[in-house]
């Protein structure tokens, strides 16, 4: 999902039997629902791990900007045109509050920012598709919002309080943004012929990159189930792409849109719907920088932070001057 | 004149949704996270009041036009911003040195607009008046900062006021439409916005450690229509493409 294909360093799941008793004691918390703060002790794998995983979800958020803020001047009224702007500002906010919760592991946003720049860190393998018709502004909201919140309803529940309070306040922000997109959705899909089209193909174009979202199957994963005992992943990514799958198929039967899986249809007997797997080999594409997208949005990124540097260089040195004037006057 | 009050709230409107457009250019592409949150604020705010000036002038007019019509289906010869607004983005310097000395003339233009003898525009103005404040409060912060911070940011910013400058002057310009609504006390007087706002740029200013340019020429031909710059046709062949391309179609 945001945070695809997350590795632990451990090498599989220690018993308790196994466990040193500061780690013991720590895996207990954990199992008991405790929540970790910063200050507690926590062993090495699970604060590299953490780091990692909100980082990939911290720019997932910021890098998600850019899609969306490709149609923010091209809006077609005046209203859509601030609900766009408000939802984009509303990811730049969720960076923020990700970047923050990072932190506090020990780890600035100007070292996490390196690192996406230099392409040690990723973010979401969904943002680097494009987004071609106004249409797509609606499947975003929909389908990637969507997906967005299967996987982070759960993580309100992580065992890293900064982590769990942060998805919290996104996570209430994220559902609005789902009605949005879904609002556009139905009027493109109940307009014009053109825009019909447009809601066609951009289904048609998103639905496999959005099941994607949530990584290959980790049934078999150790860093998986290392991140499922520190609680810090609470599903499978197949369980949670399975919920996506059966709340959003009838959504686009409703919308009158047609998802592109011929094999889709409801399983009785399992009470979910039967589809197809998205194409992996395209996933592995993605991720490792030939999505059609990389490297646009990784330069527009290098680009801002780049352009950017005299600001931040400015406001640092405006700010140095204040203070030392400020003990100067004293 | 009976299209003065209509002229005049598309000058308000014409304002907001084009620097709004300008700021929200921005997004996602801005130095720090912070500023990306805050530019995205600003535009969205532009754009509230955007909808509530082209609302009231489509109301005005009585044409059955709507606040869409309005901004989506005129062309650049109907556009009544002042040119500094419709002016490329340049860097964050430039961005926020346009933006301080748009909100110095903003606010106290609000500020008397709430006193407006047209209850609907002086509810529109009291809506808007605290949010320009705001923009004020932070643009001139951004501009002394820049302006103080290293040697690279002084000069980025004293280019970007000598640049602007010349297009700071249109906002005082008055012609019949001002005189018409002043005395009807729709609209303040801008002879007397000027000084407050000289007062500010320069209190900035000086604070920013930058020049304030001597030359008092002024660009002119936005507010009246008379002639805007290249920029406003690439700006509206983007933002109204849509509305052009699907006309009639529902969003
Ligand atoms: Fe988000
Ligand atoms: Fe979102």
């Amino acid at each position: 999902m945001y945070a695809q294909l997350v590795k632990s360093s451990g090498k599989g799941v220690k018993s308790l039997e196994e466990m040193d008793p500061q780690e013991r004691a720590f895996q207990q918390r954990i199992d008991a629902g405790d929540k970790i703060e910063p200050k507690d002790w926590m062993p090495d794998g699970y604060r590299k791990n953490l780091i990692r995983q909100i980082g990939q979800h911290a720019h997932s958020e910021i890098v998600g900007q850019l899609p969306e803020g490709n149609w923010i001047t091209r809006a077609p009224t005046l209203e859509r045109k601030a609900i766009l702007l408000a939802k984009v500002q509303d990811e730049a906010g969720h960076g923020l509050y990700l970047y923050c919760a990072a932190e506090t592991l020990g780890v600035t946003r100007d070292e996490l920012f390196e690192m996406l720049n230099n392409g040690k860190m990723k973010y979401s393998s969904i943002f680097n598709y494009p987004t071609l018709t106004w249409a797509d502004m609606g499947a975003v909201g929909w389908l990637v919002d969507g997906a967005a919140i299967m996987n982070q309803v759960p993580l309100q529940r992580t065992s890293y309080g900064p982590y769990a309070r942060a998805m919290i306040r996104i996570c209430k922000e994220e559902s609005f943004h789902q009605r949005q997109g879904f609002d556009i959705m139905m009027k493109m899909a109940n307009g014009s012929e053109a825009q019909k089209k447009m809601a066609q193909d951009a289904l048609n174009r998103f639905w496999f990159p959005s099941l994607m979202m949530f990584g290959p199957s980790d049934k078999e994963s150790v860093h998986s189930a290392q991140s499922m005992a520190w609680k810090i992943k609470m599903n499978t990514n197949d369980e949670l792409r399975q919920k996506f799958v059966d709340q959003t198929a009838p959504q686009a039967e409703y919308l009158g849109l047609t998802v592109p899986d011929e094999t889709l249809r409801w399983n009785e007997e399992k009470g979910g719907y039967d589809f197809a797997e998205p194409d992996w080999n395209e996933f592995f594409d993605v991720i490792k920088g030939n999505g059609p997208c990389n490297t646009d949005r990784l330069n527009a990124r290098r680009k801002a932070w780049d352009e950017g540097a005299w600001v931040r260089e400015a406001m640092l040195a405006h700010a140095e001057k204040k203070r030392a004037a400020k003990l100067a006057a004293e | 004149m009976p299209d003065a009050l209509f002229e005049y709230l598309l000058r308000l409107g014409d304002n907001t949704l084009v620097l709004g457009h300008r700021i929200s250019e921005w997004c996602g592409k801005a130095p720090i996270l912070e500023e990306d949150i805050a530019l995205a604020n600003t535009a969205l705010d532009l754009m509230g009041q955007t909808q509530l000036w082209l609302g009231l002038a489509a109301e005005v007019e009585s044409k059955g036009r709507s606040a869409d019509d309005l901004a989506f289906l005129r062309d650049v010869w109907d556009f009544r911003n002042v040119l500094m607004v419709e002016r490329p983005n340049g860097d964050f310097g430039h961005t926020i040195m346009r933006q301080f000395l748009f909100d110095a003339f903003h606010l106290p233009l609000l500020d008397g607009l709430q006193n407006s003898s047209d209850q609907r525009v002086a509810e529109i103005a009291e809506k808007s008046v605290k949010e320009a404040s705001y923009h004020l409060e932070r643009s001139a912060d951004t501009v002394i900062a820049l302006g103080d911070g290293t040697e690279e940011s002084h000069r980025r910013m004293q280019s970007a006021l000598d640049l602007l400058w010349p297009f700071s002057g249109e906002m005082f310009l008055t012609d019949a439409v001002d005189d018409a609504l002043l005395v009807s006390g729709i609209a303040p007087d801008l002879s007397q916005i000027k000084p407050i706002w000289s007062k500010t740029v320069e209190k900035t200013l000086r604070e920013a450690t930058l020049t304030t340019p001597e030359d008092d020429f002024a660009h002119s031909g936005g507010k009246t229509g008379r002639q805007h710059t290249e920029d406003l046709g690439h700006m509206l062949a983007q933002m109204q493409w849509l509305q052009r391309a699907y006309p009639g179609a529902s969003w």
